[in-house]
């Protein structure tokens, strides 16, 4: 696996306060290839942002701490990577797009400073050098380069993203971890900015991890995808294998929940039950609780991973019987124009 | 804003001191004045005018000469007295700001910064010492330290550096403590908002993501803070500058109270209300100048010609 640009290996993640520790992330593997776009797509406290912080070592700690696993980028394991290291790390090699970007500005600092500020503490140019690439990456994104000397408070959501994006993408990284990128800017910001996303990575020849609970975001921008609950990766798999050969039932949930515009429905259908209580998982599946097909064996014992095609991860021990069910027929059916 | 609350300030003292019980002739005069001394004394400070009158005279006063009146004790004009005891107050108060603010937002960054260690633990007792500690005790017990014990310091006075010092710590650590409390408070505040963590995804180093990011975020309060603690201090601290013998406004004032000198005590407190108001006015100028938010309120963005705003709302 050497072409592995970024291989998380068994990562996991615990927040404690007091006796209780908060699983957010157990064990989950995974590798992005260099120009390979990974969708990580989960519902709510699945662990989808405490995986992209681990990655950067970003957690804060106490109360969180990464309880093991490497994360290994260009060969060189970032876990054991000293302090120092790892600044050389963030921004430069890897860089971040948060999810709130009406909060992820520094409001009293110009948009064009924060920039400039990247540019000089990873490649070692001066002031005016840097101002001028900042001056560049802004229009890259979009915005006129005279709005330099605004502040966040001037920007709307939508530009306030393409600030941060113009932030992440100063020094080329050759990983953008894009943490929701979307998720709160409206629908037809949204399109824009995924675009914009898309664009740049192809022309900066970065990879990609897509933090995202929206199925649709990952049909579009990525190449492949992983499914994660309960701090697990359940299903992982390039794109034909996630939307028209799902095996994993949460991943169907998943998929029902989306509303079908041609079907009259009066309520949408929400996969039942809650997540398991991330402070008392359960021995077995996570899933088992809201699970049509559980049977003993699945509250038994961890489940193993099972690989029914090459590149088809799924962690589940009913995929063959889940394969040859009337229900994935009735999803297939649902989808089969939308995935070709 | 500053005028209405100079005139309230004015009437609100002038009516204390007129209602106030104690004619000023018999005290100034002492007991062997005669009624006659006493009438002319009235007479000679206007005293027998109706109360009205005598507001308006001394408003007049004010607002066409900056006159405040004349003393009683010294027959000098209350304003020379009060500019030359100003001086020492503004130093006293200038030098106690300096020490509170650099041992306040130092202590109260590393208070925040390693929240619940055994640094915090130590900083938060001392503030809460400091806070709840009197002037004038602390002052007295620095004297015997310094100056009595170990003889490293002057006990009383403000001529040389030397003598400043240790007024200075008597006031500055009070403030200290509060700076502290509030910069700890604004700080942890700062520290978990997301622009902080985006500072660090972008690769900064731990000093100047406190420094630059975090701190600037949190100087608003930090900066009330210290602008009232100040505003307080240029009033004249009365304790530690009657302890250490300090010639400034508190000791003009309590002198004054003594004996019932009403021109410079309403002199005196129109002074400090002078100086509050002031300092506020300066506060706010700060919060624009620490806070761009603040500042578009203030002054209008540079108005963008049409076609590039057209321009701008297309790229959005």
């Amino acid at each position: 696996m050497s072409n592995r640009l970024l291989e998380v290996k068994n990562l996991v993640v615990k927040y404690r306060s007091g006796k209780t520790a908060v699983h957010a992330v157990n064990g989950i593997s995974f590798g992005i290839r260099k120009g390979e776009s990974l969708g990580l797509v989960g519902e709510t406290g699945a662990g989808k942002t405490t995986t992209a912080l681990a990655i950067l070592r970003l957690i804060a700690s106490p109360p969180g701490k990464i309880e093991g696993g490497e994360v290994e980028y260009d060969g060189k394991n970032l876990l054991e990577l000293p302090e120092s290291g790892m600044r050389h790390i963030r921004g430069n090699r890897i860089s971040m797009i948060f999810q709130d970007p009406m909060t992820s500005l520094n409001p009293v600092m110009t948009v064009g400073d924060q920039i400039a500020a990247t540019i000089r503490l990873h490649r070692k140019k001066s002031r005016k050098d840097a101002a001028v690439e900042a001056r560049n990456m802004l229009e890259l994104v979009g915005i006129p380069g005279e709005r330099y000397n605004e502040y966040p408070h001037q920007f709307s959501g939508g530009m306030k993203q393409r600030v941060m994006i113009a932030i992440a993408l100063s020094c080329n990284p050759s990983l953008l971890i894009a943490d929701e990128p979307t998720t709160a800017l409206d629908v037809t910001i949204q399109a824009q900015v995924l675009d914009l996303i898309e664009k740049l990575k192809r022309e900066f020849d970065t990879s990609l991890l897509l933090i995202t609970h929206d199925l649709g975001v990952v049909a579009e921008v990525c190449e492949n995808a992983a499914i994660m609950y309960a701090g697990e990766i359940v299903e992982y798999g390039n794109l034909r294998h996630i939307y028209k050969g799902t095996l994993h039932p949460y991943t169907q949930g998943l998929f029902e929940s989306i509303p079908n515009i041609d079907e009259d429905v009066r309520r949408l259908k929400p996969i039942e039950g809650m997540m398991a209580d991330p402070t008392r998982l359960p021995q077995g599946c996570a899933f088992a609780l809201r699970c049509p097909y559980k049977d003993g064996g699945c509250e038994k014992n961890a489940i193993p991973v099972f690989e029914p095609e090459p590149g088809h991860l799924v962690k589940c021990l009913k995929w063959s019987e889940i394969k040859g069910s009337d229900r994935r027929k009735r999803l297939e059916e649902r989808r089969g124009e939308r995935i070709a | 804003m500053m005028i209405p609350v100079l005139i309230g300030v004015s009437f609100a003292i002038f009516t204390l001191m007129y209602f106030a019980p104690g004619d000023p002739a018999d005290i100034i005069l002492g007991d062997m004045a005669t009624e006659a001394d006493k009438a002319m004394f009235r007479k000679e400070h206007g005293l027998d005018a109706p109360f009205v009158v005598q507001y308006f005279y001394y408003v007049k006063g004010i607002v066409t000469r900056a006159d405040l009146g004349t003393s009683y004790v010294t027959k000098q004009p209350v304003t020379t007295e009060i500019l030359q005891r100003f001086p020492a107050t503004c130093k006293l108060a200038s030098l106690s700001v300096i020490v509170a603010i650099i041992t306040g937002v130092s202590a109260g960054i590393v208070s925040a910064t390693r929240q619940y260690s055994l640094l915090d633990n130590i900083c938060r007792v001392v503030s809460m010492a400091g806070v709840s500690m009197p002037n004038f005790w602390m002052g007295m017990m620095l004297i015997i330290l310094f100056a009595v014990v170990l003889k490293w310091l002057p006990p009383s006075g403000f001529s040389t550096p030397r003598h400043w010092i240790l007024p200075a710590i008597t006031i500055g650590s009070s403030s200290a403590a509060t700076i502290m409390r509030m910069t700890r408070s604004s700080m942890l505040e700062v520290i978990r908002q997301d622009y902080i963590r985006t500072a660090r995804a972008r690769g900064e180093s731990e000093r100047v993501v406190i420094w630059n990011h975090a701190l600037k975020n949190a100087l608003i309060p930090i900066i009330t803070v210290v602008g009232l603690s100040f505003g307080r201090l240029l009033g004249g601290a009365v304790m530690t500058e009657s302890i250490f013998s300090i010639a400034g406004l508190g000791k003009l004032m309590v002198d004054a109270i003594k004996v019932k000198n009403i021109p410079m005590i309403q002199g005196g407190v129109l002074f400090i209300a002078f100086v509050m108001v002031l300092l506020n006015l300066l506060v706010d100028v700060l919060y624009a100048y620490a806070d761009p938010r603040i500042r578009s309120q203030y002054v209008r963005p540079k108005v963008r010609s049409a076609p590039e705003s057209k321009e701008a709302l297309n790229a959005e």
